[in-house]
């Protein structure tokens, strides 16, 4: 019955926060308004929203997102150094990630956490969702790119999404 | 120390604009275009950040919340049509 | 003290936007110039915004709060709009330079 009224318990919440943070304002009324519409919206949208989120260990989630944070800004600075130096020197390559990850929402968490993060972008899933291309500005030893993507971003997803 | 700051940002911002454009115009490839489109999209809402700050008025982010929304959906449309030849399937 | 702040995130943002830019113009083929827009640039409004968040802040009428909001749209979708470039270009099989590794298949 609560999932009936409730069908995602964490939209409802942030639904309201984006409300909020719109009007720029956290006057009682628009509490009450942005509480309403974060009910009403995953209501109507159900049928968009088959399958439940299910994250396993907050905690763990919000450590990911802070590691996530933390390596923005790092690889901000490295990518910046290495548009400023001679691009001659560059060693840019097409990297095969496979994955270990199967649902949908941790695949493409882990796709835009590869984006924001040291110099790489992905660029493909595989028919198959067992590879995703990933492009690397500077790589000169794929295999760490790849291990270090694994440890640091995948596992933890893993972690939070599925079954352990 | 701001009135001294924010000339000098936005000459920095203006000049990445400017080699946005260099680059939509010259791009060899569509994909180029579009990828200069999109940062030119993320420059203006720097722009706009920046004039708010310099005017002391906060009407601007409105704009830029609306920059942000379609340069969104405009260059994944782009790339939509790139990739299948169409946008609405 | 918020001045100088203020200042600091301002004249970051302005520089990692110039640089990105500047990758764009610079760097020699499609899959390296898509590096700097979609980090650099990223980073670089970021600053901006959360600048402009103290900055209305401190000038009263209460927390100004809303910048967070194109903040976390621009760090949702740039990633997503970087994917769907790459994709893009290896659809229409564009030339890498400098770059003998790695066969993408299609």
């Amino acid at each position: 019955m609560s999932l009936r009224l409730l069908p995602h318990p964490l939209l409802t919440p942030m639904l309201a926060g984006i409300w909020l943070l719109l009007n720029n304002s956290i006057a009682p009324g628009q509490i009450l308004l942005g509480t309403l519409l974060g009910w009403l919206i995953p209501l109507f949208t159900l049928r968009f929203w088959p399958e439940a989120i299910r994250i396993r260990h907050p905690w763990r989630m919000l450590r990911f997102f802070g590691v996530v944070l933390f390596d923005i800004v790092t690889a901000n600075l490295v990518v910046a150094m290495r548009i400023l130096g001679r691009p001659e020197n560059l060693r840019p390559a097409f990297i095969e990630l496979p994955l270990d990850l199967h649902s949908d929402l941790a695949i493409s968490l882990l796709a835009n956490t590869i984006c924001l993060t040291p110099g790489t972008v992905s660029a493909q899933l595989s028919q198959d969702r067992r590879t995703l291309l990933v492009h690397a500005l500077d790589a000169p030893d794929p295999e760490a790119v790849k291990a270090s993507i694994k440890s640091r971003y995948e596992a933890p997803l893993k972690e939070v999404f599925e079954t352990c | 120390m701001l009135s001294l700051v924010i000339p000098i940002a936005f000459a920095l911002v203006a000049g990445a604009v400017a080699m946005n454009f260099w680059r939509l115009l010259r791009g060899p490839s569509a994909p180029d275009r579009i990828l200069a489109l999109d940062t030119l999209y993320v420059n203006t809402i720097a722009l706009l950040v920046l004039l708010g700050i310099h005017l002391g008025s906060a009407l601007y982010f409105e704009a830029a919340l609306l920059i942000a929304l379609m340069g969104f959906v405009g260059t994944v449309a782009l790339c939509k049509y790139l990739l299948r030849g169409d946008i609405i399937e | 003290m918020l001045d100088f702040l203020l200042s600091f995130l301002i004249l970051a943002g302005a520089v990692f936007t110039f640089i990105g830019s500047l990758g764009l113009a610079r760097l020699r083929d499609f899959y390296t110039r898509l590096h700097g827009p979609t980090k650099a640039t990223t980073l670089g409004v970021g600053c901006l915004l959360i600048a402009s968040s103290l900055y209305f802040s401190h000038q009263g009428n209460g927390v100004s709060l809303h910048e967070i909001l194109i903040t976390l749209f621009l760090f949702i979708t740039a990633p997503v709009s970087a994917h769907l470039l790459a994709k893009a270009a290896l659809h229409q099989d564009l030339p890498r330079v400098n770059d003998r590794r790695g066969h993408p298949r299609d």
